[in-house]
């Protein structure tokens, strides 16, 4: 199982997401933002957290034009798996790969603390692991954070069960509570929470150890 | 020559920030600011010829992200 994880000027979180994958089994590469080509044989790319290119214009937004990117867009439209945590979620979204856009936190603030999410779907190998309805404990840490849609765009992603984690007790302001999606083909997640920040007793938290080790166990076995 | 483009979030995107504004405006005593909508203006000095056609495909692939946002082209 091979997991390749991108980094751009600004990232933060691309060590602690490597870490992540290598705990759970996998065999990781970094990948530079400029790079035109992902390491062969990649079956997962991580697109981590932080703040890239400064968020300038918007988060995202010059991430999402970077020359990797059209790499990994290339990668989930051949039916590659693609996570995107935080900044990460927030390019997906600039490229497209998930619908929907991130805004300001509804209360202005940046907002860093372990809350509660509920598991929306089990059906994915980031959230196999988990029970539906079940609720764990994950950090956040963005400023962007407050997911915003169409109402038709969340009918669907109601309808189509690619809601992965609705937050407990919502505190950026996201429409329907929601914390992370899911691509129409089930294989690019984007979620603002950190699942890598609760993969170690030393976190304070484990619970989002299970994504990796599902991720990697699904991988294995495909 | 310039362009100058004016994005804003559109109608019916909550404005958190804009929202913030109108109501530290409301505590310096200003009163009836209904609404205040909080945007950005990106100038660009372009080539002779550029055309307002190329602006608007900055727009679309960079400069707005029209899922959230409307923008505005000027061009002199």
């Amino acid at each position: 199982m091979r997991a390749a994880v991108v980094v751009f000027p600004g990232s933060n979180c691309d060590r602690d997401l490597a870490v992540a994958f290598r705990e759970a089994g996998c065999q990781v590469e970094m990948v530079w933002h400029k790079d035109t080509t992902l390491p062969s044989g990649i079956d997962i790319v991580g697109i981590p957290g932080g703040f890239s290119f400064g968020d300038y214009l918007r988060c995202g937004a010059i991430a999402a034009n970077s020359p990797i990117c059209a790499e990994v867009k290339a990668h989930a439209t051949r039916g590659g798996f693609v996570l995107g945590v935080c900044n990460g979620f927030q390019i997906l979204t600039e490229t497209g790969l998930l619908p929907g856009a991130l805004l300001r936190n509804a209360g202005l603030k940046y907002i860093c603390r372990t809350v509660p999410l509920i598991v929306g779907t089990s059906d994915s190998i980031y959230t196999g692991g988990y029970e539906v309805g079940q609720e764990i404990g994950v950090p956040i840490a963005h400023h962007d954070g407050n997911y915003t849609a169409s109402d038709d765009i969340v009918r669907q992603l109601k309808a189509e069960d690619r809601v992965a984690f609705r937050y407990g007790d919502n505190p950026n302001g996201s429409t329907a509570d929601i914390a992370g999606i899911l691509s129409s083909n089930r294989r690019v997640l984007g979620m603002m929470p950190h699942p890598e920040r609760a993969a170690d007793e030393k976190h304070g938290g484990t619970d989002g150890k299970a994504m990796f080790t599902n991720i990697a166990s699904a991988l294995a076995a495909a | 020559m310039k362009a100058r483009v004016h994005v804003m979030l559109k109608d019916g995107v909550l404005d958190p920030q804009g929202e913030a504004v109108r109501h530290a405006l409301g505590g310096l005593g200003f009163g009836g600011v209904d609404k205040v909508r909080q945007g950005k203006v990106i100038e660009l000095d372009l080539a002779d010829g550029t055309t307002e056609d190329t602006v608007r495909e900055m727009c679309e692939k960079l400069l707005a992200n029209t899922v959230i946002e409307s923008y505005q082209i000027e061009m002199s």
